[in-house]
């Protein structure tokens, strides 16, 4: 019993984890950019969805959709100002200018919320499904999470898979050059790829948030990281693989604190990371890249 | 392309070396000069009408003003921020505070007490947080700088520096007294401990809380931690306490992880008794925390922000007016630390020429002289030792309908 | 690369100038006393970082992998260090040589686990190479956090508990105390130390980089097939790369650690190892001269912004972006190109490594 509940704790965390690395997973795979700064839009979203409920009073749905409005907004100006110009750069160079939106955006946030931290309120309302006399509780967010963890993978797939623009998506990840020459405008696709990834950072903040309720400027960047990791874990690009590898992250972690040691969890977590990418070095549903000589 | 490049950013350099350099010669202008901007009342200048000796003495403040750990560094300078100007009101001392960002680190502290040594501080007021405190005191205790740290609480921040002294309780003293409180109240049989063994205020408390509970016979049931990498998923370690039968637990931590703590235990319906240390206060100020959460919570705090003394609703209200928020002990530490110093300069001679050096070798002999005793926000009859650590009566509380209620 | 070899002499020349005059100029400052406590208190750190920068440069610009773990080896050097000198306090009193010893064994473990590291990392490729430099980054930084060290007169004694643990007897100290880290550490790193492991840095580099060695650590870093079907065995020049820049990290690490008289394991995090890349980076992929420039630069930057107060790090974050963005500006090139600088051609060599 003890067991099951462990494995519901770590599914809880790895959802969280998840969806995070849905929006990291997408821009990383199309646009080839590791935006480290995914992690504090999230904590924007978290804030407007915070500001939504609390101060101007709005239902929870509308203050996730202004959320998703608002980051987007912020995702499609900060593309244009601090990414776009970076377009034939190389790409560690926009990977340390997305390191100084992340400080601009901590920075900002502090200026505009303070330093104290928010108790931020559930935009979940789903009763706790409660198992075997209450042994077992399986929380409405963690239900919620899953469910649209699943949604986004399925408008995703369908958006890459059946679309014109997910047609494109796809040549600009496989070969920006050759998509470029086969008329696909590559610039509009990254940005739009931008734009969807924005959004989907702004209903991971707002589930995060309602999973862990404390908000601070600081909020999104450690589950930021660790989304990145589920990201290449699951195999880079790979949509299933994000949430695979959120899912199993969250499990790997709470498993370890249980049954190993709770001073030990991180070491813990990312040794076994390191031992499955020994054993598959392209992540768990990554491709494998054929090199040609 | 590339030498082009590099020898603007040679010249960057040099721009900025130079800069710097000549801070040695003028000392950079004080960012915050909340002392010169409050005019004197025209009243005390008639108390005092030979106001030309009046000292102005350059207070350097230290703490994380960004970062992780900010809340703790903004709250203390401006809680010291109110002490200076209220007291430069009153038309004696005049301070002038110049607080410095540290970023909660050892590098970026010595950076910024560097800074402040080039402005001319003549007393340090930090710094906020305990690692970069214990790397700032050493310097401060070579260059013979006195420092009274609002909140660094780690005896390592004094140990063998006869010039710093701390207004807050060191780690280990929490530890012992909170064991105490436990035993002597009869609070609990089983204790479960939940601490953060990244964070050295954390384990400092927690590990005098072992030994002393180990020295009273408490049953320590259940030990396990988190870091600030993993403080956001608290069940294995409520369901290891609730497997061992504790009856109370143990939160050696700050409030942000503790409310999640409480709430994680609310939803797996396990209720034991939640015991705090000062690092818990300010739970009940989050905006927007659900206060019936914390039903019952006791904690050890020496500032309690709903006291109805005057001088805490003073501080209060004026706290809330300048900066919209109630303020937490870190605040009220800064604001005592500035007032600790105005009680010990207010009837000595110095004047804005006095080193750094004399008004050390002064303030060492006040502060640990018999007669000496300060009362202040975070406490009454406050007395300091020779080694730097302040000695007050902490205060235990628990709560109750949303307020601090007295547990004695 | 298509450089002359005298050509890369009077450039790595140049690289040597540099850092002497730059010494040389501090200190007549210094013994001038035109010098402020800011900037010599930063001198250290400068050179610590430096050191970093430029063997960061090795795995990244090089060997062409990107590390995002590699305050993971200044970690490992500072806290090898710390024990090294603290342990010799008694037995060597000349504080330049128990600090040349507490550089070297903080090099030497630093290189133990590069080497242990390397094993793994260096079968993964992109972005998976870089996730496991992470990871270690983050477990080395873990179990620092929980380890205690202390002595006393039966020995060393080693736990992951609490110092309670340690169970030292009369007389005993606590050297390392998990979270609380090092404290009480003696001050030993000079200025001078750190100009002079910034040499030895500069001389192992350099000459790696322009030796038999350094050309097959770049044929591997442009063609890995290529390199390998000529013979070069990749995964021993990988390594050779590898172990010596984490080797020059750990010295690093110990000269940091040693400058002050505490030192934590979180410092040494994520965003310690992001910033030096950030000084790669802006330096220039395999440009060591960018590499000290830049470092130095983004140093005292903050520093220099302290006037402006609460915004302070927000300014450094619009600097950091905007630097990047002029950097990269094609146009620009294209301005400065016309003005009459030639030497595009390098700057495409050296940014090759840049896809990693």
């Amino acid at each position: 019993m003890d067991f099951l509940s462990y494995l519901i704790s770590g599914i809880s965390l790895g959802s969280i984890y998840a969806i995070i690395a849905l929006g990291y997973t997408m821009v990383y795979g199309i646009a080839k950019m590791l935006n480290f700064a995914h992690g504090d839009v999230i904590m924007v979203g978290g804030y407007m969805s915070f500001m939504a409920t609390t101060h101007f009073g709005w239902p929870p749905l509308l203050s996730v959709l202004f959320a998703m409005a608002v980051c987007t907004l912020l995702g499609i100006v900060i593309e244009q100002l601090a990414y776009k110009p970076l377009r034939s750069a190389p790409a560690l160079a926009v990977l340390i200018t997305a390191i100084g939106v992340s400080y601009f955006l901590q920075n900002a946030a502090l200026l505009i919320w303070s330093a104290n931290p928010k108790s931020f309120s559930s935009v979940v309302f789903l009763e706790a499904l409660r198992l075997f006399d209450g042994r077992l509780i399986i929380s409405g967010t963690t239900i919620v999470t899953i469910i649209v963890c699943l949604v986004i993978i399925l408008i995703l797939n369908t958006i890459v898979n059946k679309t014109k623009v997910g047609r494109a998506m796809r040549a600009v990840s496989e070969d920006k050059d050759a998509a470029q020459l086969m008329g696909v405008n590559v610039n509009k696709t990254i940005s739009i790829t931008f734009a969807i990834g924005s959004a989907l950072a702004a209903i991971a903040g707002v589930l995060l948030c309602s999973a862990y309720p404390i908000l601070m400027p600081t909020t999104g960047a450690m589950p930021g990281i660790k989304a990145f990791t589920a990201a290449v874990f699951g195999g880079i690009g790979s949509i299933p693989g994000a949430f695979l590898g959120g899912i199993l992250l969250g499990i790997i972690e709470i498993l370890g604190k249980a049954y190993i040691s709770t001073q030990l969890s991180d070491a813990i977590v990312f040794a076994v990371l390191i031992i499955i990418l020994l054993v598959k070095p392209t992540g768990l549903l990554g491709k494998k890249v054929l090199v040609k000589v | 392309m590339k030498r082009r490049f590099y020898s603007t950013f040679a010249v960057a350099l040099v721009l900025c070396l130079a800069l710097l350099a000549g801070c040695a010669g003028q000392p950079a202008k004080p960012t915050e000069p909340s002392g010169s901007e409050a005019p004197v009342p025209s009243e005390s200048e008639s108390v005092k009408p030979d106001d030309g000796v009046k000292a102005t003495i350059k207070l350097g403040g230290i703490g994380p003003l960004t970062g992780g750990a900010a809340v703790y560094g903004i709250a203390a300078a401006n809680g010291a921020k109110i002490a200076v100007d209220e007291i430069n009101a009153l038309g004696g001392i005049q301070f002038e505070l110049n607080f410095q960002d540290d970023e909660h680190d050892a590098e970026k502290s010595v950076n910024a007490y560097n800074v402040l040594k080039d402005w001319g501080m003549q007393i340090l007021v930090g710094t906020v947080t305990t690692t970069p405190g214990i790397a700032v005191s050493a310097e401060a205790f070579e260059d013979r700088i006195f420092a009274l740290t609002p909140s660094a609480s780690s005896p390592a921040v004094v140990e063998g520096k006869d010039n710093v002294f701390q207004m807050c309780f060191t780690d280990p003293n929490q530890g012992i007294a909170s064991a105490q409180y436990i035993q002597d109240k009869n609070l609990a049989t089983k204790v479960a401990i939940i601490y953060n063994n990244a964070d050295a205020y954390s384990t400092g408390i927690y590990e005098k809380f072992v030994s002393e509970a180990k020295a009273k016979n408490l049953e320590v049931v259940s030990t396990t931690t988190f870091t600030d990498d993993t403080a956001n998923d608290f069940s294995v370690q409520l369901t290891e306490a609730q497997k061992a039968g504790a009856d109370l637990i143990f939160l050696p931590i700050y409030y942000q992880p503790a409310s999640l703590i409480l709430a994680q235990a609310k939803a797996m319906n396990y209720e034991p008794t939640f015991f705090g240390v000062d690092g818990m206060d300010g739970i009940l100020t989050m905006e927007n925390f659900d206060t019936a959460l914390a039903e019952g919570v006791m904690l050890l705090t020496p500032f309690v922000a709903d006291a109805t003394d005057e001088k805490t609703v003073s501080f209060v209200k004026k706290y809330d007016e300048l900066y919209g928020e109630v303020p937490n002990q870190f605040a009220a530490d800064g604001y005592d630390v500035v007032y600790a110093l105005y009680e010990a300069l207010k009837d000595s001679d110095v004047t804005a020429d006095t080193s750094a050096s004399e008004l050390c070798d002064l303030l060492i002999g006040t502060f640990t002289s018999d007669s000496f005793v300060f009362n202040g926000l975070t406490g009454e009859n406050m007395t300091w030792s020779k080694s730097g650590e302040v000695a007050k009566a902490p205060k235990g509380m628990v709560i109750e309908n949303g307020v601090y209620v007295g547990m004695d | 690369m298509g450089r002359l070899r005298l050509k890369t002499s009077t450039d790595n020349l140049l690289t040597y100038g540099l850092v002497i005059v730059a010494y040389v100029v501090i200190r007549i400052l210094i013994a001038g006393g035109s010098i402020s406590s800011a900037l010599q208190g930063q001198l250290v750190p400068i050179t610590a970082y430096i050191v970093m920068a430029v063997s960061l440069n090795l795995t990244v610009g090089v060997l062409g992998e990107l590390s995002l773990g590699h305050a993971g080896f200044m970690s490992v050097g500072a806290f090898s260090g710390v024990v090294t000198a603290t342990l010799l306090a008694g037995a060597i009193p000349t504080t330049w040589l128990r600090l040349a010893l507490a550089m070297l064994i903080g090099a030497i473990f630093a290189g133990i686990f590069g080497f242990l590291i390397g094993v793994p990392v260096l079968r993964l490729e992109g972005d998976y190479l870089a996730i496991v430099t992470l990871a270690f980054g983050e477990i080395i930084k873990n179990v620092m956090n929980i380890i205690y060290i202390g002595y006393d007169a039966s020995g060393i004694q080693f736990s992951m508990e609490s110092t309670n643990a340690l169970q030292l007897g009369e007389g005993g100290k606590v050297i390392l105390s998990g979270p609380m880290g090092a404290i009480g550490i003696t001050k030993l790193s000079t200025f001078t130390a750190g100009f002079i492991l910034i040499l030895i840095s500069l001389v192992i580099v350099l000459n790696l980089i322009n030796s038999r060695a350094g050309r097959a650590i770049m044929a591997v870093r442009d063609d890995k097939i290529a390199a390998e079907s000529v013979g070069i065995s990749v995964w021993r020049y990988r390594m050779m790369a590898f172990v010596t820049s984490a080797m020059l990290a750990g010295a690093a690490g110990a000269l940091y650690a040693l400058n002050y008289s505490t030192v934590v394991a979180r410092k040494f995090d994520f965003n310690t190892s992001i910033l030096v890349l950030v000084f790669v980076v802006l330096g220039g992929m395999g440009n060591i001269r960018g590499s000290i420039i830049a470092a130095t630069v983004l140093t005292v930057l903050p520093e220099v912004l302290r006037t402006f107060n609460e915004v302070r790090m927000l300014v450094y974050a619009v600097i950091l972006i905007l630097v990047m963005l002029v950097r990269n500006n094609t146009t620009l090139q294209h301005l400065f190109q016309r003005i009459g600088v030639r030497r595009k051609k390098d700057l495409l060599n050296g940014e090759k490594g840049d896809d990693a």
